[in-house]
């Protein structure tokens, strides 16, 4: 069983980053189970784990329902990172989320990068904003990352070449081909399986 | 069980009245609680090192000599020593002088520090903290134990025909204790030398101080000191006391809402519920101190953090009262209960002269005989 999480940053309710998360993840699973995989999906609403993510920031470390979600990330096949624009970049709950992941947590992971706002102009925030976040936490982010403005969401061209949900199936299949590719990976746990003292005494660690 | 106090050494604003002690106020306040600490009976008091504004902390041998001067029974230690850039041949020699003059009540908990420019300030870089642990702690055991020593390694320049001095007292060195908030390579270290691991456990939630300590309990095992039940454990913890509970959390809630190091964050509730911190009446810090043992086994140093985020010198040293005369007694005889028999205590000056004396006996046989 293939395990899919999605991070969404939407504030609102109901919130058009949250439909665009929804989309992404139901046409993952729909692309997985084309290849022959079963896959669940589980979403982190970060609106929700707000406060315990500036408490994390404060003292260090995740409590209650944000250890829980730090922890399904780190476990994940892959995920789905869908944030709302704010002032030209992924919104400030969004980064912090990042920010208090355990180091390495999303290393070699697939990711899947999709952002909404009010209009396309802010497209460009996918490859400026987001794309190098990814790579500073060393993700394997696919090659399309999902733009959806408002406008889009009525648009109405359902499999045209171009239009939302086609972007949508294209972004899900590359991502459905990724985790295929790199199977199921646990993170290292260093505590069941330190390096060994001579190692760390010689250089090796 | 060893029952004693730890401080960082922090100048830190008192949030109730927004004065700040002077340096020198602050620096007298430490001899101050650790003279008060012997009085009342604890075991112990391990003094930190920052070489940063807003400490005093720096200089810490200066400070337990004077400590030592002034007490006679009462251990003196470090928490935590900065084996990253420190030079361990001064580590070696500050500490042995002070074990010569404080005739043994000596140990040190060894620690990486995490403030980043402290490091290019000695001449490291904070990201060969673990490295720099490793290989100096290393050097360091070494100047202790051998007469003379040719040493080449990365971060120091290379030693030959060295000779530390003074030798430490009757040929033992210090016992050692590896301090860490988060490093399983710290945990590894302590168990790979047989010494002792110290969970800082109280900035972080017990579940993670159960990993440390079982990690290191079982690499302890695997290199042959011992069952890993027989590991020497120390930690953490943070308390403020008053008869009457809810008087505790009433005069300590300004200190935690402004603390430097969590403060603005969780509430007090939320903090005491994830971590150590026990804020209440002396029963509750009792049933509370009593439980960290189902989670790190039995172990042989408690060390309590008093004199903190501003709280005002008069109130510590009452804290200081309280604990030594309805706490400590208490803990004491009740750890005591539930250890088994075949659990050590933390080793002392006393029992590793006792120790050496042993191995000495059985590795030569023939000279009790002559003797």
């Amino acid at each position: 069983m293939t395990s899919i999480v999605v991070v969404s940053a939407g504030l609102s309710v109901p919130s058009s980053t949250r439909i665009l998360a929804d989309s992404l993840a139901a046409s993952t699973q729909r692309a997985l189970a084309a290849l022959g995989q079963e896959s669940e999906i589980e979403v982190i609403e970060l609106r929700g784990l707000a406060h315990l993510i500036t408490d994390n920031q404060l003292t260090g470390f995740p409590t209650g329902a944000l250890a829980d979600a730090v922890r399904r990330v780190a476990e994940a096949d892959a995920v789905i990172a869908v944030t709302p624009v704010f002032s030209a970049s992924y919104s400030g709950l969004f980064k912090m989320f990042f920010d208090v992941l355990e180091d390495g947590a999303l290393e070699g992971k697939p990711v899947l990068v999709a952002a909404t706002a009010g209009t396309a102009r802010h497209s460009l925030v996918l490859d400026f904003a987001m794309r190098p976040l990814f790579a500073y936490l060393r993700a394997d982010v696919v090659p399309t990352g999902v733009f959806a403005a408002s406008s889009d969401f009525g648009s109405g061209s359902v499999g045209t070449t171009g239009s939302l949900s086609a972007r949508i199936d294209r972004a899900a299949g590359e991502l459905a081909d990724q985790v295929l590719r790199r199977g199921s990976v646990l993170p290292d746990d260093p505590f069941a399986d330190p390096t060994p003292f001579e190692d760390l005494l010689n250089g090796q660690s | 069980m060893q029952i004693g106090i730890f401080t960082v050494g922090d100048v830190t604003p008192d949030p109730t009245t927004g004065r700040t002690p002077t340096e020198h106020e602050r620096i007298k306040a430490t001899i101050a609680i650790a003279r008060k600490a012997e009085e009342v009976g604890l075991d112990v008091v391990a003094l930190g090192e920052h070489h940063n504004p807003p400490f005093i902390a720096s200089a810490p041998t200066t400070t337990l000599a004077y400590i030592a001067a002034q007490t006679e029974r009462v251990i003196l230690s470090t928490a935590t020593t900065l084996i990253t850039t420190t030079d361990p041949v001064l580590i070696a020699e500050n500490y042995a002088k002070l074990q010569h003059l404080s005739d043994g009540r000596v140990d040190l908990m060894m620690g990486r520090g995490n403030t980043g420019p402290v490091y290019p300030w000695f001449g490291k870089d904070i990201r060969d903290g673990i490295e720099l642990a490793i290989e100096n702690y290393h050097l360091l055991h070494r100047l202790w134990r051998e007469d003379v020593v040719d040493w080449e390694g990365r971060f120091r320049t290379p030693l030959q025909g060295f000779t530390s001095t003074p030798r430490p007292l009757d040929g033992v060195p210090p016992f050692v204790w590896h301090g860490s908030i988060r490093s399983p390579e710290i945990a590894e270290q302590a168990a790979y030398y047989g010494e002792g691991f110290f969970a800082n456990h109280i900035f972080w939630p017990a579940s993670h101080t159960q990993r440390m300590v079982d990690l290191y309990r079982r690499r302890f095992e695997h290199y042959g000191h011992g069952t890993a039940d027989q590991a020497i454990v120390g930690l953490g913890g943070q308390l403020f006391m008053r008869a009457n509970s809810q008087d505790a959390v009433d005069e300590f809630r300004p200190y935690f809402d402004n603390a430097p190091v969590y403060g603005h964050g969780p509430s007090l509730e939320d903090f005491t519920r994830e971590t150590p911190l026990t804020v209440g009446s002396p029963q509750q810090v009792i049933e509370r101190t009593l439980g960290f043992r189902e989670y790190v086994g039995d172990y042989q140093r408690q060390l309590f953090l008093m004199d903190h985020a501003g709280l005002p010198l008069k109130t510590v040293l009452e804290q200081l009262d309280i604990l030594g005369e309805e706490v400590v007694p208490v803990l004491r005889r009740e750890f005591a209960a539930l250890k088994p028999a075949h659990v050590p205590d933390a080793p002392t000056h006393a029992s590793l002269v006792e120790e050496a004396r042993q191995r000495h006996l059985d590795a030569s046989p023939a000279e009790e005989v002559s003797a």
